[in-house]
């Protein structure tokens, strides 16, 4: 027995790693395969609600406050207002981006709601509410039915929009 | 316990009617909808058989689980499927939704909401289902090896022929019986009608389990709407009540278990009173065959009692859908007046770990 270790020398077992990996195949649905669809083709298609007359983009399906179906679509342009943003200073595992960049939320223009978007061409220490932006596409040979179709979204030469075209969206 | 302080426990303190009930089709793998969409025309469904708007409802309480489709917050997003404004009380069980109904109904035994929506949703079908319910088990000494719940519930088989307390003959006659009554069920996902003697020819998918004794795999959800007080009255001519419920549990160990019975459900049948009247149908959330004899000794259920008419979770087995779906339909075989008392049954865990059961009475 000369060399080998009892428990009772080793103590209590204090951590015990037990790894998990799960694979799963997403479903978009009827209402977001539309709107990834709009994306390949290299524009932003959002979804009317029939009681409350909202446009949602990306439509999960379902107007969340009436909980109808959002069944119109509606084409939606490619230029839109930043309702609110960050500047990420912060490195963190995985990141694709140099830091500093900025993290948006842009409002489309004809939308309800807005969606997170990367702002570019544009020092950070000039990003602002109400910037008018527009969406940088990959190549048309790149375009697939995802948001990394979207390059990101750099500053259109409009003036700022008003507060009060936004103010109920923030 | 004295046999008056277990009549008081189990006294129900406001009658609730199960008001209305909805099921979606059950498929093995609806890759076209997401889960809002799943749920949408079931909660429009469940909404309208009574004429009701979600604007008559004081509560929602839904049953899921994110591991299925391995979507954060999932139970967040299908919320959309009803709309929720104004904005409405609202909770969530990381359970079958036989469970977000007991908390409903608990909350309608307080007095100060009337009208409840609970609605369930499952997708087996985006990821491994043997991977996935793996990791329900202990996650020191059991979850590490990886066991599929074929073979979890494999082990229980065997310890009940050990037991002696049936046999493969037996299995495969209630999956026979279970599928042919399913045969009348439209909502049905596997219905046929095979004898016995045929289904004894099917291999081993882990002895002593053949393929005919495993439930599908199945995605769909279901809702269902409560009412108590006045609304009960207004949304029904002939209610439903529920007039026992109870949930119990065991341990998650397997091994600290007799799997050849089930004290739990025994336990939640006592408080719910099932032995209190003659029990006409039962539907019981057995997804494997062999469950079912389980289930009927702890519920002490006689050969008079008409088992699963709907075909039961062999028929089709939504998870986290399919024990609400049981008493939804027990409830409709009261409604049809098929039957005065029945009970429902729901469970969750390997080898029925977890167990609810539910009492329905008509007028």
């Amino acid at each position: 027995m000369s060399g080998q270790t009892t428990a009772e020398e080793l103590g209590p077992v204090t951590t015990l790693a037990t790894p998990i990996r799960l694979d799963f195949e997403f479903t978009p649905g009827v209402a977001q395969s539309r709107f990834l669809r709009g994306l390949e083709k290299g524009k932003f298609v959002g979804q009317r609600c029939p009681t409350c007359g909202k446009v949602y983009v990306p439509s999960r399906g379902s107007c969340p406050t009436d909980g109808v179906p959002t069944t119109e679509d509606v084409d939606l342009g490619n230029v839109g207002t930043v309702t609110t943003y960050c500047v990420v200073n912060v490195p963190f595992a995985g990141q694709s981006i140099e830091i500093p960049y900025i993290c948006a939320q842009v409002l489309l223009d004809g939308a309800d709601i807005s969606f997170m978007g990367l702002i570019q061409e544009i020092p950070t220490d000039e990003i602002r509410m109400g910037l008018r932006v527009e969406a940088v596409w990959v190549e048309p040979e790149e375009l697939t039915p995802s948001l990394a179709s979207v390059r990101y979204f750099r500053p259109n030469g409009e003036p700022d929009a008003d507060y009060e075209t936004y103010k109920d969206y923030l | 316990m004295s046999a008056a302080a277990a009549k008081a426990k189990r006294a129900v303190r406001r009658p609730v009617s199960i008001a209305s009930f909805a099921q979606s089709e059950n498929v093995r793998r609806d890759d076209q909808h997401n889960e809002v969409e799943m749920l949408m025309p079931v909660v429009a469904e469940v909404f309208a058989n009574i004429g009701i708007t979600k604007n008559d409802i004081d509560f929602i309480c839904s049953g899921s689980s994110d591991y299925l489709i391995g979507g954060p917050f999932s139970f967040v997003t299908a919320l959309d499927a009803v709309g929720v404004w104004p904005p409405m009380p609202e909770s969530h069980t990381e359970m079958d939704g036989a469970w977000a109904l007991y908390e409903a109904w608990v909350l309608l035994q307080e007095g100060e909401i009337d009208a409840a929506l609970v609605y369930s949703f499952g997708r087996s079908s985006p990821g491994n289902l043997n991977e996935i319910l793996a990791l329900q088990l202990d996650p020191y000494y059991l979850a590490p090896l990886w066991p599929d719940p074929v073979s979890v519930a494999a082990l229980q088989a065997r310890a009940l022929i050990d037991a002696g307390k049936g046999s493969e003959e037996d299995f495969a006659a209630i999956a026979s019986r279970s599928r042919k009554d399913a045969l009348s069920n439209p909502k049905a996902q596997v219905a046929h009608d095979i004898p016995v003697e045929t289904l004894l020819r099917d291999e081993y998918v882990v002895s002593p389990l053949r393929r005919h004794t495993l439930p599908p795999i199945t995605d769909g959800a279901a809702a269902m709407v409560l009412a108590a007080g006045d609304k009960a009255r207004e949304w029904s001519d002939k209610p439903v009540w529920i007039t026992g419920f109870d949930h119990r549990i065991e341990t998650h160990s397997l091994g600290g278990r007799d799997l050849t019975s089930s004290p739990s459900t025994a336990k939640a049948a006592d408080v719910a009173g099932v032995a209190d009247g003659p029990i006409d149908v039962a539907e019981l959330h057995a997804p494997f065959a062999h469950q079912e004899i389980i289930l009927k000794e702890a519920l002490g259920l006689d050969d008079g009692v008409t088992i699963n008419p709907s075909g039961g979770a062999l028929a089709a087995n939504p998870i986290m859908s399919a024990g609400l779906i049981r008493i939804g339909e027990a409830a409709a075989r009261i409604a049809s007046g098929q039957a005065a008392r029945a009970v429902a049954h729901a469970t969750s865990g390997p080898c029925l770990q977890q167990n609810l059961v539910c009492v329905l009475e008509g007028e």
